[in-house]
């Protein structure tokens, strides 16, 4: 399958996107610069880490009017694979692709550490290669990834199964004191209704390589490339 | 004309910069302090002359980028409607 990166200014996990996905996952990968517009050759579209325009305004707030997202919002609507890593999560919720925002962390520092993170359920194209209940370990990297949204939002996204992964313990139970960052429901990953669009805050790019020391990250990627392989595009 | 576009965090959005000055204060001695939320104040030269006109195109503005509806609120006004000190240290 064909992979795009989308490359904006400050994007700075485009080369670990890519590397993983070309080198280690041995996939079909380009850079998406974001005044490209031309992606319907495209299987899945990444949008990587980084700090997008300086995060000014609102971090993703200015990446979000970019010509390619014009274009990124048309490909998830028609049902095409989006993943939004960290900065990119970010890019998703100011487009209106996810639910929600992300704000800064409560403890008003940037937090890069690896943190566990449990799968909430594997009935989606993000995670068909986990198991319900798996601990993952990635790590974050970031100052604004205290996701927040309202309490009716919340209820519709849980009712929905759109929690897809969430911070735990390294023995998969939640509680205060494994939340990073201080997110709602210590949601690390969500989808959108359709399932078609991951935003999460943990990179998982960074743990495909044996030699970082888990290959935990791959089980998202090898999700998306099954599922691609069985269904098609979309 | 310039126009002022003001943007908090909403009621019961947790604002984590706003409890951090809040604490600074209270170890300051200002101990009646209740609570403070830190926004910003976004000040848009706009080249027209109507106010309402420049009020309804700054509102279009918040409403599309400047605020995020899910955890900001913002209210647009002209700079004599605020503390005229503010708008003289923003010269």
């Amino acid at each position: 399958m064909k992979w795009g990166v989308v490359v904006f200014p400050g994007s700075n996990c485009d080369h670990d996107a890519y590397d993983a996905l070309s080198r280690l996952l041995g996939q079909e990968v380009k850079y998406v610069w974001h005044q490209d517009r031309n992606i319907a050759d495209l299987d899945a579209v990444l949008l990587p880490g980084g700090f997008s325009y300086g995060d000014y305004l609102r971090a993703g707030a200015i990446a979000r009017f970019s010509d390619i997202m014009d274009e990124v919002v048309t490909f998830a609507h028609e049902g095409g694979t989006v993943i939004g890593i960290c900065n990119g999560f970010q890019v998703l919720t100011e487009a209106g692709l996810l639910p929600g925002a992300l704000i800064r962390n409560t403890s008003l520092r940037f937090i890069c550490e690896d943190v566990p993170i449990r799968v909430e359920h594997t009935d989606c194209r993000f995670s068909a290669s986990c198991s319900t209940g798996d601990v993952l370990k990635i790590p974050i990297a970031h100052n604004e990834g205290n996701y927040v949204l309202n309490d009716t939002e919340l209820e519709d996204i849980l009712a929905k199964g759109q929690v897809l992964f969430r911070y735990c313990s390294p023995g998969g139970e939640i509680n205060d004191q494994n939340n990073p960052n201080g997110s709602l429901h210590s949601i690390a990953g969500v989808i959108n209704e359709s399932g078609n669009v991951l935003g999460m805050m943990p990179h998982p790019e960074r743990r495909c390589d044996p030699i970082l020391g888990s290959t935990d990250g791959r089980k998202i990627f090898d999700s998306v490339i099954k599922w691609v392989e069985n269904n098609g595009k979309r | 004309m310039i126009v002022i576009v003001e943007i908090m965090p909403k009621p019961g959005i947790l604002d984590p910069q706003g409890k951090a000055v809040n604490q600074a204060l209270h170890q300051l001695g200002y101990n009646e302090v209740n609570e403070v939320k830190v926004g910003k104040i976004i000040r848009l030269d706009i080249d027209e002359t109507d106010h309402e006109t420049a009020i309804a195109k700054a509102e279009d503005m918040a409403v599309r980028l400047l605020h995020n509806p899910n955890v900001e609120s913002f209210r647009v006004v002209l700079p004599e409607e605020i503390d005229n000190t503010v708008e003289e240290k923003l010269q």
